[in-house]
């Protein structure tokens, strides 16, 4: 094809002899209606077939890393929020984590399980979410009400325990800002036992659907040596029959308690990461389940007057507890130097944090590993080959998730 | 390996790496290695049978605005094998910072390489393709950088026609 003059290609494109074919070159996005993200795909098509991609990312940066560098530790939680609004408890939960590591802080045992409870619904939801999503985009319209539906009552629950559905900012450094409401455990066995449902459902729905399975298989595959290579994580790379799950690897919180499997896949292609997610939202509830019985009495939150507000009674009663709380708003918590990673299972893979401090009340440096990062940087090598209309399902099954890929 | 003796085995089998102050680290395994060479030290730790580190978990930056070397290059590696984790840290000063790209050796390297050209401006030499990644190419100056205004403003930029040219110029790193 002539090109115009001066118009020029990122490195990436090779010129190829395509012989008499046209080759046509489409931009898809940054809004396009089925990719639900904003993204944009810089195609070279050969007919329908996609012989190059050039994945654009980052129309929704918004600076988090440089943002958190600006207030206290407690500031950077509801940014945390904003990573995967998909499971914004998830992101809470390790990036509290990873701040408590560097101060030495240890977390009371009743608000470890509340984190785990509130991260393996947010985890479901993620799920549901995505699964929902996929099976919507390529017609399966009712799957998707369904699953919708099923997060809708998942989300009135972490409503009811955060007081948010979305923008939740539930976890403070040592502990959870509120305890669960009276009526937890009924309202659990409620939305999950409407979960099931359905689940199973939707399996009918889809299980032995024709043209699903058409889309599905086959579609997007990634071998497992090259998912590694990528940087792959989470359900992408289990689906790919890697056995690495951060909960069972690197086991944290209260994981090693809660009897739960890890679902892999064999092939990596986009039906093996539909179920592997699906059965990921089963072992969820399983967990969850578990943490409700098992769930102790006792504090909510560490006592500890260098990292953690006082209670409310003691700041209007007490000069001492003013001048704690003055303390830690305007100076912050002064979290000893040093660094640490840690990595929590996020919804999409290993969710980690590098968090630099220097003795000062403010991160030095908070870094996010976003899993659907490097999940996107493989995007380009799983769609080439593939049809325009692969897009759709690769694209989804990615979950990429705009504020966490961009951040 | 206990974060210990793979400190100890990387001081061995890397040239010039030292441990990092065990006050500083919270018992995670962390090595400073020089950056000459280190193409060819990450190679030996991937390949290492006791090592293998087989996934390359992130790649950052950490800007010390202040303090010589200024930059360090942050390598969180992991085994999947040997369910053990490794950070590396390469020390790159501020008036040449630039450092051997890891891309032939985990292509997770390629985007987290381009994103730290992007908002610190390293240059990573041998990278097949280093551009910005999160931010647009008219955009001047690296936002993570210490001495970057967190207030700065920029200017719109004016509006690209898609048919003309619709991929912009690959730029040359700066």
């Amino acid at each position: 094809m002539e090109r115009a003059p001066g118009m020029m290609m990122p490195a990436r494109f090779e010129e190829t002899d395509r012989g008499e074919s046209d080759v046509m070159e489409i931009q898809m996005g940054p809004s396009h209606p089925a990719s639900h993200g904003t993204i944009k795909f810089n195609l070279r098509l050969d007919g329908e077939t996609i012989l190059d991609v050039d994945v654009e990312i980052g129309y929704l940066h918004r600076g988090f890393e440089k943002m958190c560098e600006q207030g206290t530790w407690n500031h950077c939680i509801p940014y945390a929020d904003r990573l995967n609004y998909a499971s914004p408890i998830l992101n809470n939960v390790g990036f509290a984590l990873a701040v408590e590591a560097l101060a030495g802080i240890e977390c009371p045992e009743r608000a470890q399980y509340i984190r785990v409870i509130g991260g393996e619904i947010s985890r479901i939801t993620d799920h549901l979410t995505c699964l929902g999503m996929a099976a919507s985009e390529i017609g399966a319209i009712s799957a998707g009400f369904y699953m919708i539906e099923a997060r809708e009552l998942l989300y009135d629950l972490v409503e009811a325990i955060t007081g948010a559905r979305l923008t939740v900012t539930y976890c403070r450094l040592g502990g959870v800002v509120k305890d669960l409401p009276s009526d937890m455990r009924e309202r659990t066995t409620a939305a999950l036992g409407h979960t099931r449902h359905v689940m199973d459902d939707c399996e009918k729905l889809l299980a032995r659907n024709r043209i699903f399975l058409d889309r599905m298989s086959g579609v997007g595959v990634i071998p497992r040596a090259q998912a590694l290579d990528a940087g792959l994580t989470g359900p992408l790379l289990r689906a790919t029959g890697v056995s690495y799950d951060v909960r069972k690897a690197y086991p944290y919180l209260l994981y090693d308690r809660f009897d739960f499997d890890v679902p892999i896949g064999t092939s990596g292609d986009n039906l093996d990461r539909f179920n592997v997610r699906f059965a990921e939202i089963r072992q969820s509830m399983r967990i969850v389940e578990q943490a409700m019985a098992q769930l102790p009495d006792g504090p909510i939150i560490a006592d500890d007057p260098r990292f953690v507000l006082p209670p409310k009674p003691q700041v209007y009663g007490s000069i001492e507890g003013l001048m704690n709380h003055f303390k830690l708003v305007i100076e912050g918590q002064k979290v000893p130097p040093g660094e640490v990673y840690t990595c929590t299972e996020g919804g999409n893979g290993e969710l980690g944090f590098y968090l630099v401090s220097d003795g000062s009340g403010r991160p030095y440096r908070v870094r996010v590993r976003p899993p659907c990062f490097y999940a996107m940087g493989a995007l380009g090598e799983m769609l080439k080959g593939a049809m325009v209309a692969d897009i759709i399902t690769t694209f989804g099954q990615i979950n990429m998730i705009g504020g966490e890929c961009d951040r | 390996m206990t974060p210990d003796a793979i400190v100890a085995h990387v001081t061995r089998l890397l040239p010039g790496a030292t441990a990092a102050p065990a006050d500083l680290v919270r018992g995670q395994a962390v090595v400073l290695v020089p950056r000459e060479g280190i193409l060819a030290g990450l190679r030996r730790l991937r390949d290492d049978p006791d090592l293998s580190f087989d996934l390359l978990s992130d790649l950052t930056c950490v800007d010390y605005l202040g303090r010589e070397p200024r930059f360090e290059i942050v390598y969180q590696l992991s085994s999947l094998a040997w369910r053990h984790r490794l950070r590396l840290k390469v020390p790159v000063p501020g008036h040449d910072p630039t450092v051997a790209s890891v891309t032939p050796l985990w292509r997770a390297a390629d985007w987290a390489e381009r994103e730290v050209y992007d908002l610190f401006g390293i240059t990573f030499t041998g990278h097949p393709d280093l551009r910005r990644i999160l931010l647009y190419p008219e955009f001047e100056g690296h936002p993570l950088r210490k001495d970057y205004p967190v207030d700065r403003r920029h200017p719109l930029v004016p509006e690209r026609d898609p048919i003309v040219q619709p991929w912009l110029p690959r730029r040359e790193g700066r």
